[in-house]
């Protein structure tokens, strides 16, 4: 189990090592392999109005020409350690991990996110628990009253949950719920829980549930179709055969095969979403890592792009490590292999 | 008897309504199981009746699909959902279970009457650890505290032969082997000291070395628990180790019933000799070919009328007798018989002229 474990973590840092050099690659050796000179980078740091002198000079200082194993250790060097850069007279250190300044802002684009982290966090922390209660347990009573109205209306729901694009449902869940009847904010008020949980809650129902709602028609379906399977497994048979009552061979023998799967769906998505849930917080324009992308991408603003993407890449290997983890404690027979 | 919406009947002959207690330990009559499916009605189980006494053991013979396992799950009570029909009795220890509910049954599973199954690695789950499974089995019944249940588990695990069972116990189904898995099901089917075990095909899954080891554990467990077993298998060779009576089954039906004795020096329904001519022999020539049975299990939504097995039996027709029309029955009260057309004297003239001298 230990050497399971060990093995896997290296296997996260050899991951997160790759990620790296493919990010550095789409960002700095892409647009050179593509035609792009040295000045044609250089000319993203500095303003319009610059000059060629200008260009050359901060493309030199940007070491633009430098071998490229050299470029990729100074950015390796930038998020571990963080980098220093030199403004004329006095040099800023940019601290670890240092993704650059916001051509927009000039903030050091780090602190921003990890202001940010906390909406996304929230958002997808929430939903997940309401889709995962949710979905499972519809899952589940569909599954045992295969065919029934029950299951026919859940599944019919789920469908629709699940072709629904989020910005649709939360469009309308805001209409109705926010500007017809009024009981919850139209959008964009977030409360730290540091603050003032309550007024937290409150202010996530919306997204949670609009979040939740398209996440627990796909979880409803898997647990169903899981369920279905596992409740004809000959292992059932033996449950029911050693005259246990139907709920333990339901929970602890039925639906505990057939969580495996939906673990992982469960990990990989909560990983995705920790990386910026966009849709949902464009909708209801939470300040979160989405819309920092969304503001990124617009504004063509590359350090910041550049630091969605790799926290996004490590919330998913960091997600993939834990499943991974999660596998082996629930099912033996990975352990050993 | 079993899980919901199982519908049950009364038996369709008014004389046996109220039933009578009977005196076997297990009496099965006249039980009929059908399953309604999209292509029709499903008769897996047509008027069966047979009975066994404590520490006695029958064999029920067939081919897949003559209704052996849709029978011992009745006993069981395991036939789920709503497309099951029951009709008929099954006494077990004085008890109906057609007519009990599905939780009088739940509670005597297990406990009075306990299953052993073909494939014991997907019959345990794969999560838990061997333990776990007995010890479960053991508390469903037993409210002791897991300290003492997991003694009776290792118990049991030495009782079968699992050595170091004290360790074993806690290892997980994939880590043992085949032969040990089953060993592993049989303890965990005989911690509540049944009266009654069902093992269906036990010894199908398993290596032919470990098949006679498993054979002779279930003889050796029953000696000493007393218990009545019945073993269904397609294998003639697996009952002739261990059953006192054999019954053979075709399309849901008993098509022959008696002593094993009996069955195996005169058996009497062209069906059984049938099986019998299929079943290698060493002490046959390697170049004698086997004789399979021509042609194919019927079906159970269209049964042949008549004699079900006069599709495919050589002697259909014979002399005039009414194979194709009139159903042939054993005797309904469960005692021994052959449900063939065929005068009895001359089944043995048969058996003895052309038969006997081909095994």
């Amino acid at each position: 189990m230990v050497a399971y474990v060990l093995r896997r973590l290296v296997a996260a840092v050899v991951l997160l090592f790759v990620v790296t050099v493919v990010t550095f690659a789409i960002f700095f050796l892409v647009p050179r392999v593509a035609g792009a000179t040295a000045e044609d980078l250089a000319s993203r740091y500095v303003g319009k109005t610059a000059g060629p002198e200008q260009l050359k000079e901060m493309a030199d200082k940007l070491g633009f020409d430098d071998p490229l194993y050299v470029q990729y250790g100074r950015f390796a060097k930038g998020l571990v350690a963080g980098a220093d850069f030199s403004t004329g007279p006095t040099v800023e250190h940019c601290p670890a991990p240092c993704f650059g300044y916001s051509f927009i802002t000039q903030n050091p684009v780090w602190p921003d996110l990890v202001d940010r982290l906390g909406v996304t966090m929230s958002l997808a922390a929430g939903a997940a628990i309401i889709w995962l209660v949710v979905g499972v347990s519809i899952g589940v009573l569909s599954a045992l009253r295969k065919g029934s109205i029950f299951d026919r209306g859940a599944m019919g729901v789920a469908l629709a949950g699940v072709s629904l694009p989020i910005f649709f449902t939360g469009l309308l869940a805001l209409s109705i719920f926010a500007y017809n009847l009024g009981w919850f904010p139209p959008g964009g008020s977030y409360t730290p829980i540091t603050e003032n949980p309550a007024q937290w809650a409150y202010d996530l129902i919306l997204p949670w549930t609009t979040l939740a709602f398209l996440y627990a028609a796909a979880y409803a379906r898997l647990t169903r179709a899981g369920m279905l399977e596992t409740m004809n497994e000959d292992f059932i048979r033996t449950a029911r055969a050693k005259g246990l009552v139907e709920r333990t061979v339901v929970v602890k023998h039925g639906l505990r095969y057939a969580l495996t799967p939906i673990v992982t769906i469960f990990g990989l998505d909560l990983g995705l979403l920790l990386g910026g849930a966009i849709l949902t917080e464009s909708t209801f324009s939470l300040p979160g890592i989405g819309k920092y992308a969304v503001e990124a991408v617009t504004n063509n603003d590359l350090p910041k792009v550049l630091g969605v993407v790799m926290l996004g890449a490590f919330f998913i290997i960091l997600a993939n490590l834990i499943v991974d983890i999660t596998y082996a404690v629930i099912d033996p027979r990975v352990r050993l292999s | 008897m079993s899980g919901d919406g199982v519908v049950v009947t009364p038996s369709s002959d008014p004389a046996a309504w109220p039933p009578r207690v009977p005196t076997a330990f297990l009496e099965v009559r006249d039980l009929r199981v059908t399953f309604r499916t999209d292509d029709g009605l499903v008769k897996a189980v047509d008027g069966l009746s047979f009975s066994l006494d404590r520490g006695a053991t029958l064999g029920i013979v067939g081919e897949s699909g003559s209704g052996k396992s849709v029978t011992s799950l009745s006993i069981m009570g395991l036939h789920k959902g709503q497309s099951v029909t029951m009709s008929g009795e099954i006494w077990l220890d004085s008890q109906e279970l057609v007519s009990a509910s599905p939780d009088q049954v739940r509670r005597l599973r297990g406990r009075k009457a306990a299953m052993i199954f073909q494939d014991p690695l997907s019959s345990m789950h794969p999560f838990y650890t061997v333990g776990a499974q007995i010890i479960e089995a053991y508390q469903a019944h037993h409210d002791v505290p897991a300290k003492v249940a997991r003694r009776r588990a290792i118990d049991m695990l030495d009782r079968v032969g699992i050595p170091q069972a004290r360790t074993r116990v806690d290892d997980y189904p994939h880590q043992f082997s085949g032969g040990m898995r089953q060993r592993a099901m049989i303890a965990m089917s005989l911690v509540n000291n049944p009266d009654l075990l069902i093992a269906d095909e036990p010894t199908t899954a398993l290596d032919v070395t470990v098949q006679a080891q498993i054979l002779d554990l279930i003889r050796d467990l029953q000696e000493e628990f007393g218990s009545a077993v019945i073993i269904i298998t397609h294998d003639l060779g697996v009952v002739a180790e261990l059953a006192n009576d054999i019954l053979v089954m075709y399309a849901g039906r008993a098509v022959e019933h008696d002593t094993a004795d009996k069955i195996f020096r005169q058996p009497e329904h062209p069906y059984t000799w049938g099986l019998l001519s299929s079943m290698p022999r060493m002490d046959r020539g390697v170049r004698d070919r086997l004789k399979p049975i021509t042609g194919t299990p019927p079906s159970l939504i269209n049964v042949p009328s008549g004699c079900p097995f006069h599709p495919r039996c050589p002697y259909v027709d014979r002399n005039g007798i009414p194979c194709r029309t009139v159903v042939p029955r054993v005797p309904t009260d469960g005692s021994p018989g052959v449900a063939c057309h065929i005068p009895e004297k001359e089944r043995r003239q048969l058996f003895d002229d052309e038969i006997l001298p081909t095994l």
